[in-house]
């Protein structure tokens, strides 16, 4: 069964290793995934901690329904306090290491100290080792898990690795397992590499006993009939994630050199078709590749076909590559994105964070507030593709002045490069948005300002805003399992009913990686994806657990409580703009000035996203400075946290 | 006429390697998630993009039944299949030595040996691949398509290489 999966708390300084079960009052209150491990980052470290020292903590899970027959139960979350931001670190990748580590027997680790020599874990059918890494120190992502693997002598080993942007302490390296997946968000390989501890490796053959067989393969079965016939996702699954940055650009949505424009213009070369092409013509007709169980098959394989690299073997790019890598560097060739895409996922470094922190550094270079001394000669101009690739390297190596300068992420570099380069730097909490442009759209710029793990677009996005859907229809949707009469707008450029739909997908999203499954798999872009109410069936016939709809929502709010928590003793004032849930200037000073005729000129108001911040917060039960109210607490039991259960 | 006359059919460029068949194989027959319980395999080289699903052929001349020293094995042709007989099976393992595909399997801990039985004539991983990576397809006229996808590249290569010729 799933609910007899244990938790390891591994300390990788004595060598101690400790297994416990997780109680079933704890599964009721926090699920797993996500959700349970804000639970232990709030429980396990102390306020104020050094992220890079060994009394943080790795937290590194499967969810709850990891590789059971629900569908996409494929997601490894990983949490930890952030050396980018100071707050919460917490990313989410798929593939197929968290069902390795089910079927390992475990579904959350707890991982603290530092090794004395580089490390990895070994984890198989309830063992837990800790080996030399000495001999993988230095390599790539893709090296590293196949020498496990030989080492090992077992090809079905799965990994979960990090590559020498990791152990340079980059501080936004992320941890992968396979060829592209990656928990890219808050440098969570940083904190890995930190550890010495190199990749967490698994294999398992242990059952994972399934409640209600029949019921649970007849309602994985209307599921993925459900999500294959959607739209939606047949797009997604024929040109990747990709199309929705073509789609997303064609109105003016994306972020262009660094934030001037919010329109990557003359971008044929790296439109969703264009790279549709170059894995076809690379892999052949059938190129798109699935995580997990996952009928979405939304990643394509291909080869370079030009630059240094060519001829090898990678996958993606993704949604974000082309913003990070295309739009906001203003480098608009397929060969130049595909090249950044292969260094990052060999390098084990997060490509948004990468490409935004390129584009900043290039409008500053331009601006003239960083200089070409500063720049070691590099002419960083935007389009300046050469450059791009260059300083890629130059990051993950900690190589020159600005390359070394770079890798601490944007705040600290922006204290070191001085003058206004913070007015620049476009991010909330301390980490880089993501390559999307919300001046348009007032939902999405209160969900980057309020998600949790700085500025993303997965924790609460409202993207169906974009949809136009009918009222009735939103209501429908932003109804349950909670009821809601409060206003609700077709229209993506109003402020009214915004914050109700952001605090439902806040919810929505920490359900799933709760348990564990991909967000295309619910009320994402679909809007007739799976919901709460199916949640609830398909844990019931997983696990046998008992939830109805609103208990998962109470779970999903308590989880997003919790990392608010977490937030708020480590520093997270309301309107700080380095710590807080404020927007960078830009967004309420420079208007729009490309895209479809009802977003040229649109900016954020900031006294409506003030507003929006407020209903928010009341929408959560916090106060006006963000803080939970007493009663908030009491009701969702959480008064007495840190409770140290687990 | 013989009553079944349908087989599995692998397209492994189809396959996107998502497992899902693995999953509802050990589900549906062992009511557990568990790969290694899984009667089809998913066969892959990460480094090169390489998915190829593997599963029992279900032999004619099926070598596992040729070596099955107890006789255990034997084809059942009403359900076109090749199948075992636990109450005749010793556990020596000899099916899973001789088979040329590796589509037998040993489960350690029931101490038994698993094979493909076509889910008797409803194959899950079949209902739940919905790129149709894996087909349950008629053998009567099984090397048609292939003939096909053959005949339209050769016609292809005819073409060009008539062009090539007039250009010349």
């Amino acid at each position: 069964m799933a609910l007899k999966r244990k938790i390891a708390y591994i300390d990788l300084t004595t060598g101690e290793i400790q297994v416990k079960p997780i109680p079933v009052e704890i599964r009721k209150q926090f699920l797993g995934g996500r959700g349970l491990d804000a639970y232990l980052l709030y429980n396990h470290t102390k306020k104020g901690v050094d992220p890079l020292s060994p009394d943080n903590v790795l937290l590194i899970s499967a969810g709850l329904l990891a590789a059971t027959c629900a569908s996409a139960t494929t997601r490894t979350h990983v949490m930890a306090k952030s050396a980018l931001t100071g707050l919460l670190g917490s990313t989410n990748m798929g593939g197929f290491f968290a069902p390795e580590l089910a079927w390992a027997g475990f579904h959350h680790l707890v991982i603290r100290g530092k090794a004395e020599k580089p490390s990895y874990l070994f984890i198989h059918d309830g063992e837990i080792e800790i080996r030399d890494a000495g001999n993988l120190w230095g390599r790539s992502t893709t090296e590293t898990q196949w020498a496990i693997r030989e080492e090992l002598r077992d090809p079905e080993v799965k990994c979960l690795v990090i590559g020498p942007a990791g152990e340079k302490l980059v501080r936004f390296a992320n941890v992968m397992t396979g060829i592209k997946d990656s928990g890219g968000r808050t440098g969570m390989g940083c904190i890995m590499g930190s550890k010495n501890l190199k990749a967490v490796a698994a294999r398992g053959t242990m059952d994972i006993g399934i409640a209600h067989p029949e019921e649970a393969l007849e309602f994985n079965k209307r599921f993925i009939d459900q999500i294959a016939s959607s739209k939606v996702n047949q797009t997604q699954g024929t040109l990747g994630t990709p199309f929705i940055w073509g789609a997303t650009n064609s109105w003016g949505g994306v972020r262009a050199r660094n934030f001037q424009y919010n329109q990557c213009e003359f971008a044929d070369d790296i439109e969703p078709e264009r790279l549709d092409e170059i894995a076809t013509e690379t892999m052949g007709p059938h190129h798109m590749a699935g995580c997990f169980g996952c009928q979405v098959h939304c990643r394509a394989r291909y080869k370079l076909p030009s630059g240094p690299y060519a001829g090898k073997y990678d996958e993606g790019p993704e949604y974000t590559t082309l913003g990070a890598f295309g739009a906001m560097p203003d480098c608009r060739n397929a060969e130049t994105v595909l090249t950044c895409n292969y260094l990052v996922n060999q390098y084990g470094m997060d490509n948004l964070e990468t490409g935004a922190m390129i584009s900043w550094a290039m409008e500053l270079y331009e601006l003239g507030i960083l200089t070409r001394e500063q720049t070691d000669g590099i002419d960083l101009r935007f389009g300046n593709d050469e450059a791009l690739v260059e300083m890629v390297s130059r990051i993950c190596g900690r190589k020159g002045w600005l390359g070394d300068t770079l890798a601490d992420g944007g705040i600290p570099a922006s204290e070191k490069i001085g003058r206004n380069s913070f007015d620049y730097l476009v991010q909330v909490k301390g980490m880089n948005n993501l390559h999307s442009d919300e001046r348009a759209t007032p939902a999405l710029a209160l969900n980057v300002a309020t998600a949790s793990r700085g500025s993303d677009h997965l924790r609460s996005r409202p993207a169906i805003d974009l949809y136009h859907l009918p009222e009735e229809v939103l209501r429908k949707i932003y109804s349950s399992p909670v009821p809601y009469d409060g206003p609700l707008s077709s229209d993506h450029t109003v402020y009214e009913g915004k914050p109700w739909q952001v605090f439902w997908q806040e919810n929505c999203y920490m359900a799933v990686d709760c348990l564990g499954i991909c967000k295309y798999h619910t009320v994402f872009l679909g809007p007739t994806h799976p919901n709460f109410e199916d949640w609830a069936k398909v844990i019931r016939y997983n696990t046998g657990l008992e939830f109805t709809p609103k208990d998962i929502w109470d779970v999903a709010v308590r989880c997003n409580t919790i990392e608010r928590m977490f937030n708020l003793r480590e520093g997270l004032t309301r309107s700080d703009l380095k710590k807080g849930d404020m927007l960078n200037h830009r967004y309420f000073d420079e208007p729009c000035r490309r895209g479809a005729p009802g977003v040229v000129g649109r900016y954020i108001d900031k006294e409506k996203f003030i507003r929006m911040v407020d209903e928010l917060y009341e929408h959560k039960g916090l106060d006006k400075e963000g803080v939970p109210k007493p009663e908030t607490l009491k009701k969702q039991g959480l008064e007495s946290e840190p409770s140290h259960r687990l | 006429m013989q009553k079944n006359n349908k087989i599995l059919k692998i397209d492994y460029e189809k396959c996107t390697g998502c497992r899902l068949c693995e999953l509802v194989c050990a589900v549906k027959h062992d009511r557990v998630s568990n790969p290694v319980r899984s009667r089809i395999r998913v066969i892959k080289w990460e480094s090169e993009g390489v998915y190829i699903p593997v599963t029992c052929q279900q032999c004619e001349e099926a070598p596992c039944v040729l070596g099955c020293p107890a006789k255990a094995l034997s084809r059942n042709e009403d359900l076109g299949r090749v199948e075992v007989d636990y109450t005749k099976c010793i556990g020596c393992r000899t099916c899973v030595s001789v088979c040329p595909f590796g589509a037998m399997h040993f489960v350690a801990t029931d101490r038994k040996v698993i094979k493909c039985d076509l889910c008797d004539g409803d194959p899950q991983c079949v209902r739940f691949c919905e790129v149709e990576a894996v087909r349950f397809v008629d053998t009567r006229d099984l090397g048609l398509e292939k003939g096909r996808e053959a005949a339209r590249r050769l016609q292809a290569a005819d073409r060009k290489a008539v062009s090539l010729l007039g250009a010349q």
